[in-house]
């Protein structure tokens, strides 16, 4: 149940190559992210799964059996879009209906699924309203509310956050990563935003001009990327790099060190530079360090670490977690393991 | 002070939308009126406004001399019968150029348009044939696959703009929940289409009713609609201003009618999408 397997899949537009062949293994139950910047192919690679574009070359396999061909209504996944794409036209209930009444089930079952799915969203006081009538969360959830009752093979989100503030995203977040502990279904999650892949996924693909740069849990993205895309791509603030003379010493062209991973100090250090601008975020203080003859680097201290703009600070990576790239920006062995990174 | 600049402003474009309207709406007017005059009254010189003798003799007579009701329900027919059948093609392929767009539909809309620029005088002789050749000389269905042929890229542009104005990712959540081709244009679609289809209906209904040229080429007593009927109180000599301008106002009344009580769904219909 649920396993989807793309071997091979191309996608080009008249002469354009957006995917290049590509390789893709999904488990049954498992939760993957999509993640990369926009115009990376993500979402294409979604509809290519969907069925709402035709692969160029290849097969997808769904629940073993081939689907490339089948339309998205043969295929028994279910979607939920940036825009919700609710029928503004129904009510609440004939939204979430809908899939039902197209499956042609009899009208109390699809009464008993649809006071079901609102029960479980919240939405039991709106299914009498227009989708013009609710709030974006609610919308969201309507979406969603729809996805779930077809009891789909696998469910597909494309970007569906990025139309809810800050707060909102949150608890949906939550809300999303509950559901699949639940369901136990099958998810596929597009997003361009690197925490959302990070706090939800099983799994993350990260994808750079259609290919897949790296496929991995968030921890092992994290701890060992595999080139410095996927290095610069994951964490908040981003990856410093160094190149030049000081990524020589450690025998690389460039090395990577996370923000949290390079210790501050006001006495001594490797390197020393003056501050120019310190966030104090409450729980960290995120301090921009101008480094002599290396450039901006980012640092993470405590919650209160008390410098101001112009103070002279020294910064030391931890050696253990110093991310070292070739030429290509290839990961080189990691200096504390001495394992080549797969 | 400025407040008096724009009402003396707002006066004057009254007033001069007013007298455009009246300008525009006046022979509509002068034929209600010279319908109720004697054939006498209806040509003298100078003409009177109101204080006439006011008569129905008119309406008796055009009643007595030919069938209005035939013709009425000829007009009706037709101008419902091609809309009806123009909807039907041009749902399916305003669908496909608005959500499906290949890189010659651009081109294909234009194609389309520019067939209306042909003089229909151009190919009467042929259609002429064609329909004498094929039985559907003066024939009810003969007008209606007309004026829907004539009518279609009209019908086609409107729903187009219409459709374009739909998101498509209503579609793909449609395909994505089951909904083949038949459903997601029947469920999904047209609902949210309607006001856009409405006006499109209508337009084409008032464009259809009012045709003249083909009509009267193409019929002559068994389907002619109600331009046949006016054109048949025009003759080269005798009195007959009055009893036409009855005929002319009988013809017209119902589309008038129709077009005052849906003025909104029209003025929508004729900006054309344009705005939304």
């Amino acid at each position: 149940m649920g396993e989807i397997v793309l071997k091979q899949i191309t996608k080009s537009f008249g002469d354009i190559s957006v995917i290049p062949p590509l390789d893709l293994t999904i488990a049954n139950g498992e939760f993957v992210v999509f993640v990369g910047p926009s115009g990376c192919g993500k979402s294409t690679l979604l509809r290519l799964i969907a069925g709402l574009e035709d692969v160029s070359s290849g097969t997808i396999r769904i629940d073993g059996k081939d689907a490339t061909a089948l339309p998205p209504a043969q295929r028994g996944l279910a979607m939920v879009f940036q825009s919700y794409a609710l029928y503004p036209h129904m009510t609440v209930r004939n939204n979430i209906a809908f899939p039902l009444k197209m499956a042609r089930l009899d009208k109390a079952a699809v009464d008993r699924k649809v006071e079901a799915a609102a029960a479980v969203l919240n939405l039991t006081g709106y299914l009498d309203r227009r989708p013009g009538q609710l709030s974006g969360g609610q919308r969201q959830r309507v979406a969603i509310g729809r996805a779930i009752v077809r009891e789909p093979t696998a469910f597909l989100f494309d970007e569906p956050l990025s139309n809810l503030d800050a707060a909102l995203r949150v608890n949906m977040r939550l809300e999303i990563s509950e559901l699949h502990a639940s369901l136990g279904t099958t998810m596929i999650y597009v997003t361009h935003d690197q925490v959302e892949a990070m706090t939800m996924a099983d799994k993350i693909v990260v994808l750079n001009a259609g290919r897949i740069e790296q496929v991995g849990s968030p921890i092992e993205l994290y701890s060992r990327p595999r080139n410095r895309f996927v290095a610069g791509f994951i964490g908040s603030p981003r990856m410093n790099f160094i190149e030049g003379e000081a990524a020589r010493g450690d025998g690389a062209d460039t090395i990577g060190i996370r923000p949290e991973h390079l210790v501050l100090s006001t006495d001594g250090g490797r390197w020393s530079g003056t501050v120019s601008v310190s966030e104090h975020l409450g729980s960290d203080t995120f301090v921009y360090v101008q480094v002599d003859g290396i450039g901006t680097l980012v640092a993470r201290a405590g919650g209160e670490f008390p410098v101001r703009h112009g103070d002279r600070v020294w910064l030391t990576p931890q050696a253990e977690k110093l991310h070292r790239f070739d030429a290509a920006g290839n990961a080189l062995s990691s200096l504390a393991s001495g394992k080549k990174v797969a | 002070m400025a407040r008096a600049a724009t009402n003396r402003r707002k006066l004057g474009l009254t007033l001069l939308a007013w007298s455009i309207g009246i300008v525009i709406f006046f022979p509509i007017l002068w034929t209600a009126l010279t319908s109720f005059k004697t054939e006498a009254e209806a040509v003298a010189s100078p003409p009177s406004f109101l204080a006439f003798h006011w008569t129905l003799e008119n309406y008796t007579e055009v009643q007595q001399r030919s069938d209005y009701f035939l013709h009425f329900m000829n007009s009706v027919i037709v101008s419902l019968g091609s809309t009806l059948a123009g909807l039907l093609v041009a749902v399916p392929a305003a669908w496909s150029m608005a959500f499906v767009p290949g890189r010659r539909t651009r081109d294909v809309l234009m194609w389309m348009l520019s067939t209306k620029m042909l003089p229909p005088v151009g190919v009467l002789i042929p259609i002429y044939l064609l329909f004498r050749d094929t039985g559907l000389l003066d024939t009810r269905v003969g007008l209606v696959i007309v004026l829907t042929l004539i009518n279609l890229p009209i019908i086609v542009w409107m729903l187009f703009t219409y459709f374009r104005e739909i998101p498509g990712e209503i579609l793909e959540a449609a395909r994505m929940d089951g909904a083949g081709l038949k459903a997601e244009i029947l469920y999904v679609l047209l609902p949210m289409a309607v006001p856009g289809i409405a006006s499109t209906l209508l337009l084409n209904v008032i464009l259809a009713w009012n045709e003249a040229f083909w009509t009267l080429n193409l019929s002559a007593s068994q389907a002619a609609p109600l331009t046949a009927f006016i054109a048949s109180y025009s003759s080269p000599e005798g009195l007959f201003y009055a009893k036409l301008s009855a005929a002319s106002t009988m013809a017209v009344a119902p589309i008038l009618v129709l077009g005052w009580f849906s003025q909104k769904q029209l003025v929508r219909g004729l900006t054309f999408g344009a705005v939304k």
